[in-house]
């Protein structure tokens, strides 16, 4: 049926029920394992900053795939072109932000 | 430009494109992402500028945190039932999901709202420090999305009042605010993330 409809849309593809219970289970489960390690105190600072930022790439991810039902599809090809572009970008600029305040900071030892 | 949507569609029955519509505003999408991005790179280089203010450890709370992020990660799914109801057809509870997302959505900004009028009263306002201005310039750009999305879902709840089907220009709106609100969610993720767990290490 939903096959059908979105056939009938030729448009974009869209989730059923267990796709979004799926994903809403990954992502509790992914947030309070970020709330738990810092609350925790278990692991090392560094340690902690890793794990969450591991968590959240993956969570990232989760949503991506089951709420904004991206997927690797003929009819999503310019999407994912443009969504790469995107992430290509903003890559580039932050770490290039990162790197020259540091650089600047480091230079003008204002920390 | 206004002949697009005819000749997709009929280009739609040989292969399956998704519409121009949805795709703008994808593309509108990627847009506020590079916002965000840039407001997440100002707040990497400012979050260790106290100026002798408060820091992030003294001022979040784990508590409001875990709660705003439950109302906002509800609401995701609620707004996802919602979408599954509109491919059924069925308005009333296409509605009915539209305003439970409203609920917790509008629950997540009064929360927000809350603990800024708390931090400002403390003197921990956007002029304390570098790091509260970009604090406060990140947070308050992404609560603002949301409340945008508030409106967005009064109007949605509103239009379907006065139609009997989900045609498909009903149906690509209802497609891309579940675009823009599932969006906001991930921007949340980065939010609690770097903003505030990484600040009560």
């Amino acid at each position: 049926m939903s096959n059908d409809h979105s056939a009938a849309h030729g448009g974009s593809s869209h989730g059923n029920a267990t796709s979004y219970i799926i994903g809403f289970v990954l992502a509790v489960i992914l947030t309070a394992a970020a709330f738990i390690v810092v609350m925790g105190h278990s692991l090392s600072p560094s340690a902690t900053l890793m794990a969450i930022t591991v968590l959240a790439a993956i969570q990232v991810v989760v949503h991506l795939i089951f709420f904004l039902h991206m997927s690797t599809t003929a009819e999503q090809a310019w999407d994912n072109k443009v969504f790469l572009f995107t992430l290509g970008f903003v890559a580039i600029f932050f770490v290039g932000t990162m790197f020259i305040m540091d650089n600047t900071a480091a230079h003008m030892m204002s920390r | 430009m206004a002949h697009d949507t005819t000749l997709s569609d009929a280009h739609a029955e040989h292969e399956h494109h998704e519409l121009p519509t949805v795709f703008g505003f994808w593309v509108y999408l990627m847009t506020d992402c590079i916002i965000f991005g840039s407001l997440f790179a100002v707040f990497a280089v400012l979050r260790n500028q106290y100026a002798g203010g408060p820091t992030g450890k003294e001022l979040f709370e784990i508590s409001g945190l875990a709660l705003e992020t439950a109302l906002l990660l509800i609401s995701s799914i609620t707004y996802g039932f919602g979408m599954i109801a509109a491919h059924k057809g069925q308005i009333k509870s296409v509605q009915m999901w539209l305003a439970v997302t409203f609920l917790l959505g509008l629950g997540f900004v009064f929360l927000e709202v809350r603990e800024f009028a708390h931090m400002i009263a403390d003197g921990a306002g956007p002029d304390r420090s570098a790091f509260l201005s970009a604090f406060f310039t990140l947070v308050s750009t992404h609560g603002l999305h949301v409340s945008c999305g508030l409106i967005w879902l009064v109007v949605m709840i509103i239009q379907l009042s006065g139609v009997s089907a989900i045609n498909e220009r009903m149906m690509n709106k209802l497609t891309m605010l579940s675009l823009f609100w599932h969006f906001l969610d991930i921007v949340w993720i980065c939010v609690f993330t770097y903003v505030y767990l990484a600040s009560m290490i």
